[in-house]
């Protein structure tokens, strides 16, 4: 508990971003408009990927066919977990849904481990170190609906355009306008088909908004506990290693079951 | 909770890192992965040919083993019967050696007996001449009686 303020203003100061934008777009110091920037979900991503995904990569370019190193054999059983997934649910054949399904898995667990960091250990650690005792810093990026909708709708794009490409553009009108009352009712079809579409990013991202954001918020009030937070902390924390594991996961199958969607005829 | 330009970030830091993970991670981890079942699924076919070859090796073996005892039982039975062979000769020559011996003994006996007769047969007329002389010493001439004597040693 470092803010004042009381509680509120201790779960608000753990609840914002740290959002940058132009000055012109600043409302009594605080930013608003969709230019805005939040750093922490940006740097805090963007540096656990380029480690994670560059010890990946160094431990593949390494990777023989012989005995395999610890790291090499710790890489392969994750990338052979994602892969029998693949193979499971998606039938056709496609160099990008195996790699796609691996940064998914990889990326979210590694983000959303940051929740397992007690709540307080890191922004209180960078206030100290920048000297700004009032420096918001988010350090779970799962928990910014930036961050999940900005890969849900990668994800929905790359649907689309596998849809496009394994289906060719004729078969793939066909399916929007005639599928799946024919085509003189047209019009519905092609609405169902479009909310059948819309819902799959938006419940894929608020998904695991919702779980991480829930789980954070529950660690920021067993936080506020004084010391009664101890013995509830270590049971939320072992449970949240399921949650992290099965959040990350549930984005991966889901991203694949869209995937096969869109490469096969429904 | 709001959507700003974060959102377009993050979809650039996903791409890069799918990117990553398309170019550098997978695919050189799926030819390892797939290079090793080779191996593995290479190693288990030499184990089982080796296993199969062994198989054969031990019946190979085997066969051998039972044409060698078969073959040393022939040489054991033909040896036993060589041996009964050599038996028979030998008692078949023994036989022939001992009639021989038995024959000669009795032949000699026989020389030796007749010998002991022509002796006994001499004595008795060297006694029955010596007692006739010693009876008729006085009317009996011995030169007068000679043939007669001899007639009578004829007659032993």
């Amino acid at each position: 508990m470092s803010a004042e303020g009381g509680t509120a203003g201790y779960i608000q100061h753990h609840l914002t971003n740290l959002a940058v934008c132009a000055d012109s777009a600043k409302v009594d110091g605080v930013c608003t408009g969709f230019w805005t920037f939040h750093l922490d979900t940006l740097l805090v991503s963007g540096i656990l990927g380029l480690v994670v995904f560059g010890l990946m990569a160094k431990f593949a370019s390494k990777a023989t066919a012989g005995i395999p190193s610890g790291g090499q054999n710790f890489v392969e059983m994750v990338v052979g977990l994602v892969d029998q997934q693949v193979r499971d649910t998606f039938h056709g054949r496609s160099a990008l849904v195996t790699p796609l399904a691996i940064t998914i898995f990889v990326w979210v667990f590694v983000m959303n481990a940051m929740d397992l960091i007690p709540v307080d250990f890191l922004p209180v650690a960078l206030q100290a170190a920048t000297g700004n005792h009032h420096l918001p810093f988010k350090f779970v990026p799962t928990t910014d609906p930036n961050l999940t909708f900005g890969m849900s709708i990668t994800v929905f794009l790359i649907s689309l355009f596998m849809g496009l490409k394994v289906k060719g553009f004729g078969h793939f009108m066909h399916e929007v306008f005639a599928v799946p009352f024919g085509i003189k009712l047209a019009p519905i079809n092609f609405l169902f088909r479009v909310v059948e579409e819309i819902a799959r990013p938006i419940s894929l991202s608020l998904r695991l908004f919702g779980n991480m954001y829930a789980g954070e918020m529950v660690f920021i009030l067993i936080a506020l506990l004084g010391l009664y937070q101890l013995p509830l902390a270590l049971p939320w924390e072992l449970f949240h290693i399921l949650i992290i594991t099965l959040q990350a996961f549930v984005f991966m199958m889901l991203t694949i079951v869209y995937m096969s969607m869109a490469a096969e005829s429904h | 909770m709001n959507i700003n330009a974060t959102l377009i970030g993050q979809a650039i830091w996903f791409a890069l890192f799918i990117w990553i993970t398309m170019k550098y991670v997978w695919p050189p981890l799926q030819k390892a992965m797939a290079d090793r079942q080779a191996q593995i699924a290479e190693g288990l076919a030499a184990a089982e040919r080796g296993k199969h070859e062994q198989e054969l090796a031990a019946k190979r073996s085997a066969d051998a083993l039972r044409e060698a005892k078969e073959k040393s039982a022939d040489f054991v039975a033909q040896a036993e019967k060589r041996a009964q062979q050599i038996v028979e000769e030998a008692k078949g020559t023994a036989k022939i050696e001992a009639d021989k011996v038995v024959a000669g003994a009795k032949a000699e006996i026989e020389q030796e007996v007749e010998r002991a007769k022509q002796q006994l047969r001499e004595r008795v007329a060297e006694l029955a001449v010596a007692g006739a002389e010693k009876i008729l010493r006085k009317e009996i001439n011995a030169s007068a009686h000679a043939d007669m004597l001899a007639a009578l040693k004829q007659d032993l």
